[in-house]
């Protein structure tokens, strides 16, 4: 593979100490390199900021519940096509654009790695069919577990040991890279119960088998064990509720010591009385996470405009479809998950959508560790990750906030610490680790969020401006792998990208536990079930046990 | 018998949407032949018995014996050459299949349509209108005590949905089968699926909406004008009972076939049987799912979709997808006269699309993919013959019910496979539009 020397630019690597000095960045065979031959061909990055490319830690992108999306809105689709270039595929866009033009749209924004949040394990197989066509990024994705009903019979008989080996089996026989939970508990009571929810961390009753503490405990500790690279990622109980920053508190402390991913937490940051118009509670969210280490969160950032819920809590999605009155889908996966999908649209003058803006922004300016609070908008829930660049210069730019402060319901904004105009400015620095460098770390990524010796060579290259919304919108450069995909701000050849999953070791012996509640509850036969090796295409096991 | 025999199982049958993964099939390898198909349906063992290896040219053009590799640069050739090329068939062949063909359509800026378009079409332009309440097979089997099927004749077009899936099959919280459930059809007429109804309620043919539409008014709690029941010829008493039943369920399920989408209303009366389940769940837990007939039509349903994010009826000719059923869909493309040559994939539009339609097929060049002689293969200027899916060709099916499976093929086939064909004439078309584009920059040059 040709060698590479991008010369010149102001380099940004957090993970390595290195804040926009001016430095050579050598690449070889896909990897960061110490040096490259003086005749190897140099890109001159002058003006510019290299970066590591992107990684995206929580995302909807691949997958049954994303094809129900794509299919529900041609609408959408026909205001954005997405023309094919002469060496990429064509497609369309929107809010949840087709699996060609996600790929290409996050490498045209510096994005390399993308991570797909939530997937039923049956549904595993069209993940993976997808991801093929998904080009030039790298990704996963993490596997439903919360509410997988033969899982719960172990958690609940309290056959620990027989449930960790499930686990790990469960993550082989997907080809997933996390344990995801969302809802836990709450499937049996939609599903079984009349489309009930559950609404408090330890209900118990007709239903429930298990506390929803319990179940989370459980996971905690199992993937604890496992030592997977990614520690449990979880959707609290009680997503978009007032009063709901309860829940994720406990939700917390349930994780003891051990790490915890909290997805879109700014779903889960809202006080007030249920039912009732909800407060801010994103300063005590984030005072608890600033003070406990274990805890890793992205905000799930909502962005005005449009946006598509799409989500394993289903008893969420129909509560945003009462409210919306658009068109809807409810979906149910056999033994393992449910699913909700309706269109969307965040709208500037909305009480409770200004509100939950400002609270994603609370928590991105009250962190103290940016290491520990990644950038999301739950793609597509709270708006499209082609508003990163937007998202960004709010961040960084406070007279931009503060002038879009004005623009929306201020009954919201005066419940939040927005109304003091925060001083808080992003360096590029900080923006470089909420993007690149933790999401990197929480998933034990070792060579991606970073350029030091041995890094996968994924790095974006973006001219400086003062703008940054226009400076993030369109990378001069990207380079994946080692292979200039985007030069001078067009597509130069097409890639398809690794999936990256896990292998974590069992006892095989598992098998005969699970057997006979497939062949009694399942509709596919148990050895059809795995998903074989040759749907992985290019891939990469990342290690267990780091 | 021969003595060369071996045994597959947990085979798929990809005869119908049921896609019944749990087939023990005992092969012939000395006759390339399936001998025994345990637990296939009456439909699944005729399946397995009649795709046996015949003695066929691998490619035909014009009728005459062609190499495949002469018949793949000629496919290319009519297809780069042609100004409005379409593709049609696809739901019986596999994902992997489905995937080459799309990429040859964005490469000739064609258009592509499924046989989704003469079935379920209707129902994807329903669910783009107002969404869906849906399940897995399985939800139906461990939960559903209320069934109601809809315009359609499962029993003897998806002969395993009643028992394997979803009547008298047991479940988690159905452990007596059919005892623990109700079972309810609606149709024009009695088919030999009514006696296993609990409930029969016979519709005025031509008048499903109507009836569905009382429905939804009766469930919201709305007085509904009692000519209603002259107009649908379903007693008012036999609506209100059907209504309280469906509000008292604890798992409903609406199942709908093509009694529904083919007939006068279409996507108006897969709308109402959608928005009927929608509404439902405001008392109930209440899903729909539309009875899919072809082994991967779901596929193609799920393949078209991602790659451009419309179901059917897609045209690449402005160099990104667009959709427009009426205007893209084949019998209008070709009973208009429209399209200048066609991609046949799987499918016999030559023995059941209407006369204009084949009338303007045998004007054009027609480039067929199957494994059978058909109506389609007489009259292609191109005609491939490959190997079956699911028994001599690994590869992707989706259920009915989204759900993909992974086949397990049971004995070779001397032909080579719809992917390898399409495969193949992706790679010409890819080299042939590169000679054009390089000419054309020589020309520029000169």
């Amino acid at each position: 593979m040709a060698e590479l020397r991008i010369v010149n630019g102001r380099v940004y690597d957090p993970a390595n100490g290195i804040d926009g000095q001016v430095r050579d960045l050598c690449l070889r065979d896909g990897k960061v390199v110490a040096d490259v031959a003086a005749s190897a061909r140099r890109i001159d990055a002058q003006g510019m900021a290299v970066l590591p490319g992107g990684v995206d830690i929580h995302c909807h992108i691949a997958g049954a519940k994303v094809n129900l999306a794509r299919k529900l809105q041609p609408e959408d689709h026909r205001l954005d096509p997405h023309p094919a270039t002469a060496v990429t595929r064509s497609g369309s866009g929107g809010i949840v654009p087709s699996t060609f033009a996600t790929g290409y749209r996050y490498a045209a924004l510096g994005y390399t790695t993308a991570m797909e949040a939530a997937v039923p394990p049956l549904g595993a197989r069209h993940v993976l069919e997808e991801f093929h066509d998904t080009p030039i990024i790298d990704k996963g994705f993490y596997v439903l577990l919360a509410n997988n009903v033969l899982l719960g019979q172990l958690l609940q008989q309290g056959r620990h040991e027989e449930f960790r080996n499930a686990v790990a089996w469960w993550l082989n026989a997907t080809k997933g890279y996390a344990v995801k939970l969302v809802n836990p508990g709450a499937d049996e009571l939609w599903k079984g119960r009349r489309n009930t929810n559950v609404t408090h961390i330890d209900q118990t009753g007709d239903g429930l088998a298990l506390t929803p503490r319990q179940i989370i405990s459980g996971f905690v500790d199992a993937v604890g064990a496992l030592k997977l690279p990614h520690p449990v990622h979880i959707h609290c109980n009680n997503l978009g509720h007032s009063g709901n920053w309860q829940t994720t508190m406990e939700t917390m402390r349930t994780a003891g010591d051990h790490r915890m991913h909290m997805a879109h937490v700014q779903f889960h940051s809202y006080g007030g009385e249920p039912g009732k118009n909800p407060t801010s509670r994103g300063p005590e969210i984030a005072e608890y996470i600033n003070s406990h280490p274990n805890i890793t969160a992205d905000v799930g950032q909502v962005m005005f405009g449009k946006a598509t819920a799409m989500t394993a809590d289903a008893p969420l999605g129909y509560l945003l479809r009462n409210i919306s009155h658009n068109k809807w889908i409810n979906a149910d996966t056999e033994c393992e998950s449910g699913c909700g999908i309706v269109p969307f649209s965040y709208q500037e003058r909305v009480y409770m959508h200004a509100l939950q803006w400002a609270i994603g922004l609370e928590l991105f300016l009250l962190s103290k560790d940016p290491w520990r609070i990644m950038l999301s908008t739950d793609h597509p829930n709270g708006g499209s990750f082609m508003k990163y660049p937007r998202l960004i210069r709010l961040l960084m730019d406070r007279n931009f906030r503060n002038e879009q402060i004005k623009l929306v319901n201020q009954k919201a904004i005066v419940k939040t610490v927005l109304r003091d105009n925060i001083d808080r400015e992003y360096t590029l620095n900080e923006i470089v680790i909420i993007t690149r460098a933790a999401p990197a770390r929480a998933l034990g990524l070792k060579d991606k969020g970073h350029l030091g010796i041995g890094a996968d060579a994924d790095v974006t290259i973006y001219e400086e401006h003062a703008d940054k919304e226009r400076m993030f919108n369109a990378p001069r450069h990207v380079i994946k792998d080692g292979e200039v995909i985007i030069e001078d701000h067009e597509f130069r050849t097409d890639s398809s990208g690794r999936v990256l999953h896990v292998a974590p070791a069992h006892d095989p012996a598992i098998e005969g536990t699970l057997r006979p509640f497939f062949d009694q509850y399942y509709t596919i036969e148990f050895d059809n079930y795995p998903v074989a090796d040759h749907y992985l295409h290019r891939h990469q096991v990342i290690a267990t046990g780091g | 018998m021969s003595e060369n025999i071996r045994v597959v199982e947990h085979a798929t049958c990809t005869f119908c949407g049921c896609v019944c993964d749990d087939m023990k099939l005992t092969v012939d390898l000395d006759k390339h032949c399936i001998t025994k198909a345990d637990n296939a349906c009456v439909l699944g063992k005729a399946w397995f018995a009649e795709h046996v290896i015949e003695d066929r040219p691998a490619a035909l053009i014009d009728g005459h014996p062609a190499s495949v590799e002469d018949a793949v640069a000629e496919a290319a050739r009519i297809l780069v050459t042609a100004r409005f090329p379409i593709t049609y068939g696809l739901s019986d062949t596999t994902c992997e299949a489905q995937r080459e063909a799309l990429a040859i359509v964005d490469l000739i800026r064609g258009t592509v349509d499924t046989t989704t378009s003469v079935c379920h079409g209707p129902t994807g332009i329903a669910f783009q209108g107002v969404g869906e309440s849906t399940m897995t097979l399985g939800e139906v089997k461990n939960r559903a005590d209320l069934l109601i099927f809809w315009g359609g004749n499962p029993g003897e077009a998806h002969p395993r949905l009643f028992a394997r899936y979803a009547v008298t099959t047991k479940g988690m919280f159905i452990p007596n089968g059919k005892k623990d459930r109700t079972i309810v059809m609606v149709d024009v007429r009695r088919t030999p699926s009514t006696p296993v109804a609990n409930i029969f309620l016979q519709v005025k043919p031509g008048r499903d909406f109507e009836l569905l539409w009382a429905l939804r008014a009766m469930v919201k709690g709305r007085k509904v004008n009692p000519d209603v029941e002259q107009v649908t010829g379903v007693p008012l008493a036999a609506m209100q009972d059907l209504v309280e039943r469906m509000k008292n369920c604890r798992y409903g399920v609406l199942f709908f076939g093509m009694g529904l989408t083919m007939t006068r209303g279409r996507h108006f009366n897969a709308g109402a049987l959608l928005a009927l389940a929608t509404d439902l769940n405001e008392f109930t837990h209440f899903v729909a799912k539309p009875v899919r007939g072809h082994g991967n039509v779901t596929g193609a349903d799920n393949l078209t979709s991602w790659t451009t994010g419309y179901p059917f009826g897609v045209n690449f000719s402005r160099g990104y997808p667009r959709f427009n059923p009426g205007e893209f869909t084949t019998v209008d493309t070709l009973s208009r006269g429209d399209a200048d040559a066609a991609l046949i994939i799987a499918s016999d539009p030559g023995s059941n699309f209407p006369k204009a339609a084949i009338e303007h097929m045998k004007r054009i060049p027609v480039i067929v993919l199957d494994t059978k002689a058909t109506e389609t293969t007489r009259l292609a200027r191109v005609a491939f013959t490959t190997a079956t899916y699911g028994i001599n060709v690994g590869g992707t099916v989706y259920r009915m019910d989204d759900v993909p499976i992974t086949l397990r093929p049971a004995f070779d086939s001397p032909y080579p496979s719809d992917q390898t064909v399409l495969t193949a004439i992706k790679n010409k078309v890819r080299e042939l539009i590169g000679d054009t584009r390089a000419s054309g920059a020589a020309r520029a040059a000169a």
